[in-house]
């Protein structure tokens, strides 16, 4: 029986600092058949592994359809992602993966992609821009709202720069805090609704972020009458498998491993917000 | 294969092991009583099972007793030992990473060779709490090999409880006290001996391998009637129905509170429990720097760590670890695995160092339909 536990190995190609504490890893697969056989779905994750140290479950933001190295963005929380900050060009670690649900793309095609992010749980969604914006006939319009903390917290700020200039293409970006070079908003990414151009018909809508954040957005969306069948959100639990197995990521009758980290909100909806799930 | 139960003597009960050895499984675990208490250590022979032994079991408390005139050695009802650990380790190697001079990755599976052993003396709870542990552990598309490895290393010969605990009550829950399925042979103990059945194909094998003389009317019967007894004995119980969608009615109900403030989150119900399933990994790197292991290890949800997130815990207050607990064994299980998480051994009540008692915590839970107030 193949052990699903064990990871295969890939070497650091490319490592990029965002900000001083956020860094992306390109990572390439050693074994050429391995690379071969990946393949991955936005919104998905692998469990990347350091030397000695650990597993942590990181967010793929890589192209489905690109064939280069896998990248992860990752922010230096702990032991193991402040280890993986040290890491350098030629470094070897370990991948399994990649696990989970990702976003609804069948569902999301012909229709409006809204997608509204807060905090630093914007790495989910990043895939799935991109995603839309390298198949951009099969979308109809692309809405971006996305609330940060601090103004410095914006990593992909000049990315997301780009993607305001596109057509079809509406982004809103708001901080808790402003600053003196901050143009956007100030305040929760609730704000943004005001001044958000949102088809409640047309529009697939996908979260990501603090689950208090999704949760006061799923009711703004509610309140513009925006379909609970229409929105998707991405969730993160503690995760020490990925594979169904160790329990920690249990949420109500789900294993957010497994059957998340995206959720149809009409699934989610008993389990958000209740304390303790 | 002729499948009829047969009767074996008192004093053949060593002929039955060699039996089994001859069948391949030379590896003997049975009860045995280590430190006032029976749990499940590797024997040699008939003269090591607990005889005359009886346990007494209230919440918070497990006692044995010694009985001189009794010649039975399965008189009592399961110890703080289940079947788990034999099939589920307390903490195993999945893999080991060896790193060469220039830092490339080399990943191993951990051995897995289990010397084959034959478990005398499994309880209807835990052949119950198996079959759960299968699903959880052998699900697609992800089965787990060390648990498959462990499992088939197994030969289990189950003995029909004719003595439940008063912390007993597989009756309401359907598991017990007769081993309906899951066992290889099945014995029901008897003053002059056991009438034995065989449940599979090497179990009935090794049966016929004995020569035993079919076990009369009588024997059968009076079998059937003390598992009955054992039945109707029990004093506690679950409610038989789903209570799925009346636990997640009252996931505000004030009783979570009140025994939030009796628990000590010590996880005793967790370690003894024969269905938990939940485990924490953790990297053990050599101290030559070449290789590293990465370890499962049973974890409980009434640890912090079990939902820490970083920057908080998913689960912070007692009465929240102690509601996932009750809920997820009760309520979500029935959605995961298509049953109830409890198998009704007891095991928590007995070893829960405050007694809490989860026949009783449901009831109170129930007890008032006013579930939001
Ligand atoms: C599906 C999913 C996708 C994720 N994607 C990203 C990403 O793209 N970029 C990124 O920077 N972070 C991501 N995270 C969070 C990331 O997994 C944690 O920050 C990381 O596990 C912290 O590990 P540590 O050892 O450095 O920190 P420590 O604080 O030392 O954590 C110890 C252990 O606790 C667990 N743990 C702690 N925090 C989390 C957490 N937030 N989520 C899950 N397990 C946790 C891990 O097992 C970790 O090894 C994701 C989490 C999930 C569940
Ligand atoms: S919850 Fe308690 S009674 Fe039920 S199977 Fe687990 S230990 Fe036994
Ligand atoms: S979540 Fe708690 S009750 Fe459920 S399997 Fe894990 S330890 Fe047991
Ligand atoms: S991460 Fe282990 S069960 Fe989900």
């Amino acid at each position: 029986m193949h052990n699903p536990d064990r990871p295969v190995e890939v070497e650091v190609v490319e490592r990029v600092a965002e900000t001083p504490s956020i860094y992306t890893l390109h990572l390439r697969f050693t074994d050429p058949e391995v690379a071969s056989a990946y393949r991955l779905l936005p919104g998905q994750y692998n469990m990347l592994y350091l030397y000695g140290v650990g597993e942590v479950p990181i967010s793929i933001v890589s192209d489905p359809d690109h064939e280069g190295p896998l990248e992860h963005t990752i922010r230096s929380v702990g032991r193991v992602t402040e280890g993986m900050e040290r890491l350098q060009v030629g470094d070897r670690m370990g991948l399994r993966g990649p696990y989970g649900r990702g976003w609804p793309l069948e569902e999301a095609e012909g229709r409006d992609v809204v997608i509204v992010t807060g905090g630093l749980g914007c790495a989910p969604v990043v895939s799935m821009i991109r995603y839309v914006l390298s198949r951009r006939e099969r979308f109809g319009r692309l809405v971006i709202l996305q609330g940060v903390k601090h103004t410095d917290d914006l990593i992909w700020r000049r990315q997301y720069e780009r993607w305001q200039a596109l057509p079809n293409t509406q982004v809103l970006l708001a901080a808790d805090v402003g600053g003196p070079n901050w143009p956007f908003s100030v305040g929760k990414v609730t704000v943004l609704f005001n001044q958000a151009n949102i088809d409640r018909d047309r529009s697939i809508v996908m979260l990501c972020g603090p689950e208090v954040m999704m949760k006061a957005s799923i009711d703004r969306l509610l309140a513009l009458n925006v379909p609970p069948e229409s929105m998707w959100l991405s969730i993160e639990r503690n995760m020490q498998c990925g594979i169904g197995h160790c329990g920690h990521c249990q949420v109500g009758p789900y294993f957010v491993c497994q059957d998340g980290p995206v959720f149809h909100y009409p699934a989610l909806r008993p389990w958000l917000g209740v304390t303790g799930f | 294969m002729e499948t009829s139960a047969r009767f074996l003597p008192r004093s053949s009960v060593d002929s039955l092991f060699d039996a089994i050895r001859h069948e391949g499984f030379s590896r003997l675990v049975g009860p045995v009583v280590r430190d006032g208490a029976i749990v499940y250590r590797e024997i040699a022979s008939a003269a090591d099972l607990p005889r005359g032994m009886r346990d007494r079991q209230a919440p918070g408390t497990y006692r044995l007793e010694s009985q001189d005139d009794s010649v039975r050695t399965f008189s009592w009802a399961n110890g703080p030992q289940a079947l788990k650990p034999m099939t589920f380790a307390p903490r195993e190697a999945l893999w080991r990473c060896e790193r060469d001079e220039s830092g490339g990755l080399g990943f191993r599976d951990a051995a897995q060779e289990h010397e084959p052993t034959a478990v005398i003396g499994v309880r209807a709870c835990d052949l119950a709490a198996l079959q759960i542990q299968e699903q959880h552990f052998l699900k697609p598309p992800y089965p787990d090999p060390h648990y498959a490895a462990r499992r088939s290393s197994l030969f289990l010969v189950a003995v029909h409880c004719s003595h439940p605990a008063d912390t007993c009550f597989c009756a309401s829950t359907g598991d017990g006290p007769r081993a309906e399925s899951g066992y290889d042979l099945a014995m029901s103990e008897l003053d002059e001996g056991f009438v034995v059945t065989g449940g599979t194909d090497r179990g009935r094998a090794v049966l016929a391998s004995m020569g035993l003389d079919p076990a009369s009317s009588l024997q059968q019967d009076k079998a059937d009637r003390e598992v009955e007894a054992a039945a109707l004995g029990q004093g506690r119980s679950l409610p038989s129905r789903n209570l799925k969608d009346a636990l997640y009615a009252r996931l505000e109900h004030p009783h979570w509170d009140q025994v939030g403030r009796r628990c000590l989150s010590c996880g005793n119900c967790t370690a003894v429990c024969p269905t938990c399933f939940c485990h924490a990994e953790q990297d053990e790197p050599a101290l030559t720097g070449e290789t590293s292991e990465h370890l499962r290890q049973w974890d409980s949800c009434f640890t912090a760590v079990h939902s820490y997130m970083g920057h908080f815990l998913v689960r912070e207050e007692t009465r929240l670890r102690y509601r996932q607990w009750l809920t997820h064994k009760l309520a979500s299980w029935h959605e995961q695995y298509g049953r109830s998480g409890c198998v009704g051994c007891g095991r928590c009540i007995a070893w829960c160092p405050v007694g809490i008692d989860i026949t009783a915590e449901v009831a109170a839970l129930m007890e008032s339909g006013d579930a939001q107030s």
